[in-house]
Parts: C-alpha cells; structure tokens; sequence
C-alpha cells in the first residue's frame, strides 16, 4: 500500500526506509532539488563529533538501493484522504506522513545583535558553513583571537514570539566552542548562556571537557546589545548574573546559537487538513506519549521536528516508531 | 566652588577589554577544574565562615575568574580551610587549593 511521506530530511528518508521494510510503498516528496534537508550543510553532530557525512550518505544509498521513489522539486498544496495534492499533480496514498521539519530562526529579527549589519556576527549555522569549506575566518581574512558565542538567540523569547526552549542549541554552543578552540588554540572563547540544558547522553560530559580541557568560559548571562567598534570588533553587553553586575568585553567575532522555529508550511497543513499547532506553530502531535507520532486525523503522521524541536537520533527513532503506527492502522483498514 | 551634592561615580561594569586576565589565567592554568563550576552554591551553604561572615567563595572566584581582584585576597583570607566546600562540590573542585591559590596569586593587589 502506499504512503506518501512529505519531507526528504532524515526524518523522511529513514520513515520512507523504514516503510519500505515493513512491506509498504512509500514515495517521498521534498521541495528542495536535493534530498537531506537542514543535515546538508552541517559539519559534524554532537556529541561524538561525527562528520554528516557517516549519517547522511548511508541513508541516502540504502535509499537507492531500495528504490524508493523520490519527487524532488515538488511543493505539496494539500493533503486531503486518499492523497496529497502537489505542485506536480495527486500523489494517491493510504496514509500520509509529514517529516516537513523546521526552519532556522532569522537572527536578523534579533536586531540588536547586528546581524546582517556587522562584520564578523554570524550564526550557528554560518559557522558549519565555514567549517564545511575549510575556512573559519574573520572578514578581513584574519583569525579570531576573541570569540563568544550566544546561547538561546530565538528560543524562550517573547519579543519574537518563540517561547520554546530549541534544545540542540546548547550543546552545538559546546560543540562549536571546542571545535573553535582547535582551529584557534590561543583563543579566548566565552558562551554566554542562561541555562545549560545537557539534557543527552554524553552531553554533561562534553560541557564539562569545555570548561576543563578546552579552556571554553561560561557566564551566566545573555548579550543584550552588540555594537560596532573600530576595527570590525563587536563590543557585547551582558549581566554577569553570578556575580550581579553588568559586564562588557570587545570581540572579535560574535557566533548566535539560533534555535529551531516552526516549518513555515505548517500554518499551511493545519488550516489545508484541520490540524492544530502549538503555542511556537509546530504541529501539535495526537498526544506526547503513545500518540507523539500521530495527529488528530487518522490517516495522517508526524515524525521529527515537525512536531518540536529534535536531535538527529531522536527523529530518526521517531522516522522507525511512525512506520510501525502508519503499518498498524493500514492493517485495521 | 559650590558643592551641588553631585559626583561621578566610577563605572560598576566588569570592563573585560581592560581588566588584567593574564593572572586569572595563570590561575586556571594550575587548577583548571576550577572552570567545571556550575554555581551551585553548595559551597557558599556550607561554608563555615560564610555562616558568621559576608564571605561568599563562589562569588569572589567567579569576580576573580573576570579579573576584578580587588579585595579577593581580603575576602580568602576569611577562608579557614576547613573543607566542607570541598565535600559538597559536585565538580570535585580542589576548593581549598582554589583559596591557596588565589592568595597566593593575588598578595600583591
């Protein structure tokens, strides 16, 4: 029977795997031309360092080898019963599963942190991009001698009505901050952070090889401004809330943790199919218990951040425990 | 000149472009577990001086770790090393090596 799984990101490529094996015919759909979605373009995952690559092509061949049929390019208008209506015709199916993902928060909305306006303020992701190309640099082509990171730029914030904690962002600041110590070893490197949340295996451990072995600074307290200075420096501002007073420093480059925000699409399903969201405009799941995977509607499934914000093994857990509800209510029918 | 009642006050920020890190960098450099703090406190709760003086061992070591060393020396003098810090720490930071060493560090400022 077939099931269309909307979304070529890990999520929808191990679900459509994962389909496959149970005897199903998924069929993915994926508005960009190449599938991988948001893991295209990282450079390594936490907490183990491990390069996208290990992750990603694996899935991408065995995606191949079984054949499973791929419509790239291709924007899906609507899901009704028996189908999902696309940019490229109806794609009939028995169930649907939406692995649509998130979108990276705009740091541009944080104006006051300049990006987009200063030289040498990037974001988490502009980082990876740099390390991608084998190139970490400031804009006049010279190294970093003093780097801070921002934790929680888009996330447990009213003003641009993300109210949500992102999760991951944390320990990518930890990540990026010990791979920042070894392009630069003679660095000074700060995080400025409100809460940690290690909440993963393994993740306390890297925190604390940070602050040990990597010489990573923590303090407790979040940039409220950054300006420009002479010289393409970013002067910061900051409580340092553990000791009580306000604290400034000039950097010279500021990296934002920006968090995960809702697919922009999914205003869109919920008012096509009559689903609900929650408070941040994900799609709101059946339940989070036995139902984290199913909507209100019975012929229709989530998996990975579609529904909150995830680690890459907790969507692909989620890609493996939808095919099974998708196989159990196809076997009901 | 008519004294108006007005004065300026000297800057309350941590200015981080202009304190000296170089000595709490050597500081971290002896004891780096002294970074694994979490600021739990347990060692301010427990701390006997603390509990009859203003002396808050966090406090003075994170001023420290910023490179405000003014009073620190005065403040680890009130330490009396007895060391139920250094039971309660869950990082297990040598805290009594941590007063020592800023003493020992910061006798000149």
């Amino acid at each position: 029977m077939k099931v269309t799984v909307i979304g070529g990101g890990v999520a929808g490529i191990q679900t459509a795997l994962a389909l496959k094996g149970l005897g199903l015919k998924p069929v993915i759909i994926e508005k960009e031309d190449t599938l991988g979605g948001k893991l295209r373009g990282w450079h390594k995952l936490f907490p183990t360092m491990t390069p996208v690559g290990e992750v990603l092509e694996p899935l991408l061949r065995e995606l191949r080898e079984q054949n499973i049929p791929i419509m790239a390019s291709t924007e899906v208008l609507g899901i009704e019963t028996d189908g999902v209506i696309t940019s490229h015709g109806k794609v009939e199916s028995r169930a649907t599963v939406v692995c649509s993902g998130f979108d990276l928060f705009d740091a541009t909305l944080k104006e006051e942190y300049g990006y987009g306006i200063y030289d040498n303020v990037i974001t988490s992701a502009d980082l990876e991009r740099m390390m991608n190309n084998g190139k970490v640099a400031l804009v006049d082509g010279t190294q970093p001698r003093r780097i801070a990171f921002l934790h929680c730029v888009g996330s447990r914030d009213e003003k641009v009505q993300q109210r949500h904690c992102s999760k991951v962002c944390c320990v990518t600041g930890v990540k990026q901050a010990i791979e920042m110590r070894r392009w630069f070893p003679q660095s000074e490197i700060y995080n400025f952070y409100m809460d940690i949340r290690m909440f993963g295996s393994g993740y306390e451990e890297m925190y604390r090889s940070a602050q040990q072995e990597h010489g990573i600074q923590f303090i407790r307290g979040r940039i409220s401004e950054a300006a420009p200075v002479p010289g393409g420096k970013v002067q910061i501002k900051a409580e340092d809330t553990l000791i009580g007073r306000p604290l400034k420093m000039t950097v010279d480059m500021l990296i934002l943790l920006i968090g995960m925000t809702a697919g922009c699409s999914n205003s869109h399903w919920a008012e096509c199919a009559g689903l609900e969201q929650s408070d941040s405009h994900f799609m709101r799941p059946l339940n989070v218990f036995e139902g984290n995977v199913r909507s209100a509607l019975p012929n229709v499934f989530y998996a990975g951040t579609v529904t909150a914000p995830k680690t890459i093994g907790e969507s692909l857990n989620e890609a493996n425990a939808v095919a099974f509800r998708v196989a159990e209510y196809l076997k009901g029918l | 000149m008519i004294d108006f009642g007005f004065g300026v006050n000297t800057a309350r920020a941590i200015n981080m472009d202009t304190n000296d890190l170089d000595t709490a960098r050597e500081i971290f450099d002896r004891l780096p577990d002294l970074q694994t703090c979490i600021a739990c406190g347990s060692c301010t709760a427990t701390c006997t001086a603390g509990a009859i003086t203003s002396f808050n061992f966090r406090k003075v070591h994170t001023l420290v770790r910023r490179g405000e060393y003014g009073e620190a020396y005065a403040e680890m003098s009130k330490c009396m090393l007895c060391g139920k810090c250094r039971l309660v720490c869950p990082r297990g930071i040598n805290t009594r090596g941590v007063v020592m060493l800023i003493k020992k560090k910061l006798g000149d400022y």
